[in-house]
Order: C-alpha cells, then sequence, then structure tokens
C-alpha cells in the first residue's frame, strides 16, 4: 500500500508555509525535495566522522571511507550494475556526460565520425558533443520528434549508419515527460557498431533501471533529482570501456604511481575521481537510494503514473491550455509542461508563486525544443514520489485564476 | 490577485501605450532576452534634441511589455540628453513593483533597447549570469 501522506512526513520541508498557504512543490524535475534520512546521515558524517577517505590509518578515515565506497555499492545494486568498480562519482549528470566526451570522445572520435542525439535533449547532453566535434571535427546528428513528442524512429534508422560512434539519448524527457525505447535504441546502435549513453537525469529518479537489461553502455545520473544532495552525480559505464578510457582529471586519489617523468593510473572507479570528492554528498546519496530502494522503484513509478494520468486529465480541461508530450501517461514521467494562450511562461509562473504553487518556466535548458514547438517558453509543472492529487487540483483552480487575470 | 499584476501593469499590458512602429525613424532599435523569449523594438523620431515621437512593438511578459509601455510615456516629449540620464531605478519606481533577479531583466528590457539606441550603449545593464 503507497501511503502518500506517510511518505510526505518523511520530508522536514513540507512542514513549511508560505505565508498562509502549504508549500505546493511541483518542480521535482530541476530538484527533489530531501527526506530526513538523506539529511540525517550527511549530518551524522559532518558530526561523528568527518575525514578524508583513502588516506588515513585511523578510525575516522576508516569509518568515513567505509561509509563513502558502502553508498557506491548500494548504488551499483540500485541500476543492478555488475561491479561497484562501474559507478563512478562525478558533480551532477552534467559532469558524467562531459566525462565521456573528453575522454572516451577525444580518444575514439575523428573526422568522419558521428554521434547522434534527439532533438529533445536537455543542454547537457547537447552542448558537450558540440565541443568535442568542433576539437575532432567529427559531425553532430539530430533525430527529430514528432508533434506528439515521440522521438521519430523512422528518422533515427535513416541517421544511424556505421558513421555512427555513439548515440547520446535521454531515458525521460525533462520538458515532454517521453519515455524512449532506450533498450530498442541500444539494439540498433550496437548492430552499426556505435555505443550507447544514456541520459538518467530524469529516468533514475523516477522509475526502476536496470543497465544490464536495457543493454547500453553509458548512464549519467545527477543525486540532487533523486531525493539525494547537490554536488553528486554518478557516471556508469561499461567496466571494460571505463578500463580503456584516459582518465578526465589529474590529481590525488586517482594515481597508481607518480613520478616527473611519467604517472600511471589508479584502477577504477579512482581513476576518474582525482582529489578530495564530495564525501557527505555520496554518503548522503547513498541514504536516498536505501530510501528509494524501501519504497520500489515501481512502486513510485506506478504512483507516478497516477498523478500524470490524473494531471493530464485536469489540465486538458483548463481554457486555452496546450499540453507537450504523449497523451498517454504510461508512456511518460510525471512531467507537464503547457502553454497558457498568450499568457507568457513567466506571468503563468510568478502568479501560481503567488499562490504557493512552484513551478518551473522558461526554457527548461531545451532551446531547439521550444523552437521545435514554435513556442519561447513553457511553464512545467513536475511530479514526484510525495505528489498528491489534491496539489494537482490546486494548480488547476490556481491556473483558472491566472487565466482570469490575464482575460 | 497580486500586486505584481496590479491593475497598472495589467492595464499597460493589455493596452499599450505608443505602439507599432514609425515610418522614418531616427532611431530604431531591438533586443531580446534569450533566456525567456522577450523582444522588444523602439523607434524614434528626433525634433530639435527632443524625443518628439516614439512607438515600441514586442512580445513577451506582461512585465517586459508594460515597463516598455510605461518607458514610452516617461520619455515621449523629452530631451535626449535627460533620457540618456534615466535610471533604472527611475523606471522600477515608476513600475512600483519589486521584482526579483529573474523578472527584473524582463523589466528592464525596453530601457536597455532605448538606452542603446539613443546611446549607443550596447550590453546595459550588465548581463547577469543565466542557465
Amino acid at each position: 500500500m503507497y501511503d502518500v501522506q506517510a511518505i510526505r512526513a518523511q520530508f522536514p520541508i513540507f512542514q513549511r508555509s508560505l505565508g498562509e498557504r502549504p508549500l505546493i512543490y511541483l518542480d521535482s524535475t530541476a530538484t527533489s525535495q530531501k527526506p530526513l534520512v538523506v539529511i540525517e546521515a550527511m549530518d551524522e558524517f559532518y558530526r561523528r566522522y568527518n575525514a578524508n577517505v583513502h588516506r588515513g590509518i585511523h578510525t575516522l578515515s576508516e569509518e568515513a571511507t567505509a561509509a563513502y565506497e558502502g553508498a557506491r555499492e548500494r548504488i551499483a545494486r540500485f541500476i543492478n550494475a555488475r561491479t561497484p568498480r562501474e559507478i563512478i562519482y562525478t558533480r551532477n549528470a552534467t559532469e558524467a556526460i562531459n566525462l565521456v566526451a573528453y575522454t572516451w570522445g577525444r580518444a575514439n572520435l575523428g573526422p568522419g565520425d558521428a554521434i547522434l542525439i534527439t532533438e529533445m535533449e536537455h543542454h547537457s547532453n547537447i552542448v558537450p558533443w558540440q565541443l568535442l566535434r568542433d576539437q575532432v571535427g567529427s559531425e553532430l546528428r539530430v533525430v527529430p520528434v514528432t508533434d506528439d513528442g515521440y522521438l521519430d524512429m523512422d528518422a533515427l534508422d535513416r541517421l544511424l549508419d556505421e558513421r555512427v560512434k555513439l548515440v547520446s539519448v535521454t531515458h525521460m524527457s525533462n520538458v515532454l515527460g517521453t519515455l524512449n525505447p532506450v533498450a530498442d535504441i541500444a539494439r540498433k546502435a550496437h548492430a552499426v557498431g556505435a555505443l550507447v549513453l544514456v541520459d538518467g537525469a530524469q529516468s533514475v529518479p523516477h522509475l526502476p533501471v536496470d543497465v544490464q537489461a536495457l543493454g547500453i553502455d553509458f548512464l549519467a545520473f545527477s543525486g540532487h533529482k533523486m531525493c539525494g544532495p547537490t554536488g553528486i552525480g554518478v557516471l556508469w559505464g561499461r567496466e571494460e570501456l571505463l578500463d580503456a578510457m584516459p582518465p578526465f582529471m589529474g590529481g590525488g586519489d586517482m594515481i597508481r604511481r607518480v613520478t616527473f617523468e611519467q604517472s600511471t593510473w589508479a584502477d577504477l572507479p579512482h581513476k576518474f575521481e582525482a582529489g578530495t570528492p564530495a564525501i557527505a554528498e555520496a554518503i548522503g546519496l547513498g541514504a536516498a537510494v536505501d530510501f528509494l530502494s524501501a519504497l520500489g522503484m515501481e512502486n513510485v513509478r506506478q504512483h507516478e503514473i497516477e498523478i500524470t494520468a490524473y494531471a493530464l486529465e485536469a489540465l486538458s480541461e483548463v481554457p486555452h491550455l496546450r499540453l507537450f508530450g504523449p497523451p498517454v501517461a504510461h508512456r511518460r514521467g510525471g512531467v507537464a509542461a503547457f502553454t497558457l494562450g498568450r499568457v507568457h511562461a513567466h506571468d503563468v509562473a510568478a502568479l501560481l508563486d503567488r499562490e504557493g504553487v512552484a513551478v518551473r518556466a522558461g526554457h527548461h535548458c531545451a532551446q531547439p525544443l521550444m523552437r521545435r514547438y514554435g513556442v519561447v517558453a513553457m511553464t512545467r509543472a513536475s511530479f514526484y514520489l510525495y505528489t498528491t492529487k489534491e496539489e494537482v487540483d490546486l494548480l488547476v483552480q490556481a491556473l483558472r485564476r491566472v487565466e482570469a487575470v490575464f482575460a | 490577485m497580486d500586486d505584481l499584476y496590479r491593475e497598472y501593469i495589467l492595464d499597460h499590458y493589455k493596452n499599450p501605450r505608443n505602439y507599432g512602429t514609425l515610418a522614418n525613424p531616427d532611431i530604431s532599435y531591438e533586443d531580446d532576452n534569450p533566456v525567456c523569449g522577450d523582444r522588444v523594438r523602439i523607434d524614434i523620431k528626433i525634433e530639435n534634441g527632443r524625443i518628439a515621437d516614439i512607438r515600441f512593438q514586442g512580445e513577451g511578459c506582461a512585465i517586459s511589455q508594460a515597463s516598455a509601455s510605461i518607458l514610452t510615456e516617461m520619455v515621449k516629449g523629452k530631451p535626449l540628453d535627460e533620457v540618456r540620464q534615466l535610471s533604472k531605478e527611475e523606471l522600477l519606481e515608476q513600475l512600483g513593483i519589486s521584482l526579483g533577479p529573474v523578472r527584473i531583466k524582463c523589466a528592464l528590457l525596453g530601457l536597455k533597447v532605448l538606452k542603446a539606441g539613443v546611446y549607443g550603449l550596447r550590453g546595459w545593464p550588465e548581463e547577469e549570469h543565466d542557465a
């Protein structure tokens, strides 16, 4: 039994009210709220065993290292990685994608090679490949999206030839909510000898993700969108690929032996983790993974399908509201991006804010997608494991009042 | 519903003053804010060192468009020297609303276009960082 009120009670921030109104937080796609267990795990680290990892021969350092590496093991299980060595801590999904672009990309791509992305990518899965393209002289190809927010798979088939060395695609669009068929895409990519990187920033927090079942090569995600803290993210990659890649940043912890003539690298995962890492944040992400695992990601997904279906129905009854993305909840995540007549998204969001409803407005770091749909900005309400139908009702009521202000 | 969208602002948004273009403007300048898509163009006719006529055209949020409308009323008939001295604070005071760092760029877009037009001041006010 999924008890959303009992779950909400574990998030201290929901005790907050804005003026006399309760907080209606519909911006979890930007960043999720944090349960008490995550806040306490980080607090306990600083209060009881704060020390650097992999260094000290003393009790605190050993405890810190055990917690830091223990989190890595739980994260590995969470996405069904073969081994924790495949879990590279980064700052966020953006850094994880950039890591692949800088190391694997520069070592493996050249003129005549192509990278295939899609029109619904976040800027973080566009710009690193443009930078790489400009450095190595490769080509960047883009799979278009259809009017109702799906990838144009016929176009993908046409664009995916043997010159493509990497397909980098989002698992779930942060704007349209579209769930892309990444297992299918991975099979097609592998058939032409290309690797597949999946941007899991929106999928890993919201649904079960099994990297082996998906048959992909790299997965990038951020801690702060999945009940964890900011400043910690993950690159998962197949061990043999990571092993063959040159290091990303140089420094302490990522070396085996250093002389002024040359250095050799540490084994995975440390080869990619130069310098003192975000220790408390990694421990916090481990606590977040425990929290999500206890809820069960199948249950989280089921709850979000129910909320999304309810929201799509309720929003479709608001006059002049245009929804973007797939029209059916089971093919999308808990995101509802829309325009409201000719009212600018900033005006919608500002008026909703005055009613205690937090949404995002703007281009959502997806300017090419805005152009695709002929709009300059959208308003986006997003839902998570703690979102209730009552909150959706309050959103819809507030939107009707926005309509009235601008009528 | 809200003081940010008080009647004065909504009135200028819904019924913009000096809206349109001029046939033979002495100054014509346009700029946009790529973060939110607000766009404002201002045409100016100058006679004896004064703004004899002014029109603006644009699209975007209520704050950006109302602010541009209010701005045209503030400067119409004024000597250019005076217009060059016009500060952000004076415009914001005229708007009479308090704005956060994102929305303040909306409110100042019209003034930015005006300053660039009459003064050749590009990139005014300083662009703030935005993701």
